[in-house]
């Protein structure tokens, strides 16, 4: 009894951590969104650049995962900013089906640039030692680099709180948001403050790809594997409800695959489907 | 969209309703293709069945203002009760292909009451999830449909009792040439009825339709069934040309691919389909079979171009082209 209780337990903790790789994949979308209405097919794309940038610092460059973790998120908001500079430029005032279509070639073009820089085969990040290995806690085993996710992905949730709620930058965002032409005569560069947000948001999205690598391993059709879940946990449109659609998502996706193994996948989009429908109006709700 | 003058918009209504040359042009090109390269038959008749699914996404895409990204859930369920059908029931080929259709409007019926209470990219994301489901149904129901492997193993009766499917696909052919006729001229008159009017209306500025006195969700909700149905033809087609059915017929590569068809060839105005569906399979045809991954790419950068440049498609350039200064 005591064994299933434990299994249960580590399960949740998988899930949870599951759920906090998501929300730090998706969240960046959640801004984005937000914030410009750019139905922006290609997020799921960013974590995967940023998941190769990391890969290529540390097996090309010998660079410590520590120090390239960064470097690929830096390098990834680079290339995010000059996207937005370009080509989200165009789509702006477009309906939100040359959106899709744009963010969907954008997509098409970046998995067919990774397959061709980086070959089919799944790879993923090789944890450094100090990710390794187990602790128990009372009758659980957790593993290190889990526990590491759900601190990291804690502590991204609530810098992005407090950047939003408490800075100088996200009271000129939440302007942005609420009147733009009202933030224009106040002075606010809006599309600087665009920019900037839309960079953040890709960086965000690398730094959830490069560390969820061992469990979303890279391939270059993730951008397109993904996309379906990280849309629909980013596209909520809220920060507390993307945390808490991520978390479900986690815990159902985990839980249903050791419990309802012959479902497969079947479990997870029917809890987005749900999702979706009990919160239609996610993306304008504040 | 300016406003017309009553008497102007239902002229235009009208020579809508009306064939002209284009039409005369598009079947003299469908005959000349059977005579004059009946090597590429194949390819033919998959074009001719991509046609058919771009003309049922044009309906709810252009004519109603839906936003899908799933419209594989439709091609793909018509595609399994097809095959499924020919399989258990009968191997007769129309009855497969009304049962095809019909299941497929249950299933746009039956996500339509989720996906049209909802606008925008939650549409979208709905559409996308519906077909994904479908997808992760039919791969768990493996002792139906045979998962990865494919629904295979069903023949399929003569059509009308006297033309037997031959191994050049020369019945096939013409099978789905005639599908298509039907399939357009039903969209042809549907897009000049009444529904089809106030969905267009509906498309252009919703709330104004429902202080009109329409009731717009339920004209939608006709309106993506009947394209379901119409996918689901596409589909059933499909499985009765090829006697295969994979999972990939409901893949969001199959959503992806008839909503850049009818992009390239323009939406809402039905010879998209056409132009799109054409461009794109030989284009796709050609490039797949030197480089897929490239074709990828150049996929990608197609669609944006697109988007930037040609957003009403290439239907829409044809149009300013031929009748410069005219309605359009």
């Amino acid at each position: 009894m005591t064994s299933t209780l434990a299994t249960f337990l580590s399960l949740a903790v998988d899930g949870i951590a599951y759920g906090m790789m998501l929300f730090l994949i998706s969240v960046g979308l959640t801004i984005t969104l937000g914030v410009m209405r750019v139905v922006n097919l290609t997020h799921s794309a960013f974590a995967m650049i940023g998941g190769y940038i990391a890969l290529w610092f540390i097996q090309r460059a010998g660079v410590h995962f520590f120090l390239a973790v960064p470097l690929a998120v830096v390098a990834t908001m680079a290339i995010g900013a000059l996207l937005e500079r370009t080509l989200y430029r165009w789509v702006y005032g477009t309906h939100g089906l040359g959106q899709l279509l744009m963010t969907i070639g954008l997509t098409f073009v970046i998995t067919a640039i990774v397959k061709n820089l980086a070959g089919t085969q799944l790879q993923s990040l090789p944890l450094p030692s100090s990710l390794q290995g187990n602790f128990s806690v009372g009758p659980l085993n957790l593993s290190v680099y889990r526990a590491f996710l759900i601190v990291a992905s804690a502590a991204v949730a609530l810098a992005l709180w407090l950047g939003i709620e408490r800075t100088a930058f996200g009271a000129r965002l939440r302007a942005a948001v609420d009147n733009q032409r009202m933030a224009r005569c106040v002075g606010i560069n809006v599309p600087a403050v665009f920019s900037v947000t839309f960079a953040i948001g890709c960086g965000l999205a690398a730094l959830g790809g490069a560390l969820g690598s061992p469990m979303l391993p890279l391939e270059p059709y993730y951008g397109l594997k993904y996309l379906v879940i990280v849309v629909a946990v980013g596209g909520l449109g809220s920060l507390r409800g993307s945390l808490y659609a991520a978390l479900l998502l986690g815990l159902i996706d985990t839980l249903g695959r050791y419990y309802l193994p012959a479902l497969g996948a079947f479990v997870i989009y029917l809890a987005v489907l749900a999702i979706l429908l009990v919160r239609p109006r996610g993306l304008v709700a504040n | 969209m300016t406003t017309p003058s009553l008497n102007s918009s239902v002229a235009r209504a009208f020579s809508r309703h009306r064939y002209n040359l284009l039409d005369l042009v598009l079947l003299g090109a469908a005959v000349a293709t059977f005579f004059l390269a009946d090597l590429y038959l194949a390819l033919a008749t998959a074009v001719l069945i991509m046609i058919v699914f771009a003309l049922s996404l044009d309906i709810a895409q252009g004519y109603g203002g839906i936003e899908t990204l799933g419209h594989a859930a439709f091609f793909g369920t018509g595609a399994y009760a097809a095959g499924l059908y020919a399989m258990h029931v009968s191997s007769e080929p129309i009855s497969g292909l009304f049962v095809g259709m019909a299941a497929a409007a249950v299933v746009g019926l039956l996500s339509g009451l989720a996906v049209l209470r909802t606008a925008g990219l939650t549409q979208i994301m709905l559409t996308l999830v519906c077909a994904t489901l479908l997808l992760e149904l039919a791969n768990v129901a493996k002792p139906l449909t045979m998962g990865d492997d494919g629904l295979t193993g069903y023949s399929i009766a003569p059509v009308l009792g006297l033309f037997q499917f031959d191994i050049e696909g020369r019945t096939a052919y013409w099978y789905a040439l005639a599908v298509l006729v039907l399939v357009y001229v039903f969209c042809k008159f549907l897009v000049s009825s009444p529904l089809g009017l106030t969905a267009q209306g509906v498309r252009e500025n919703p709330t104004r339709m429902a202080l009109l006195g329409v009731p717009v969700r339920r004209r939608l909700l006709t309106l993506y069934a009947i394209s379901a149905a119409l996918g689901g033809a596409a589909g059933a087609l499909s499985a009765q040309v090829n006697n295969i059915v994979g999972l990939d017929s409901l893949g969001f590569t199959m959503s992806a691919n008839v909503l850049v068809m009818l992009a390239l060839g323009g939406t809402g105005r039905l010879y998209g389909a056409f132009l799109g569906a054409i461009v794109f399979m030989l284009l796709a045809d050609r490039a797949a079979a030197l480089d897929p991954t490239n074709w990828l790419a150049a996929l990608g950068v197609l669609l944006i171009v697109v988007v930037r440049f040609a957003s009403t498609g290439l239907s829409g350039c044809l149009a300013r082209w031929t009748s410069r200064g005219g309605a359009q």
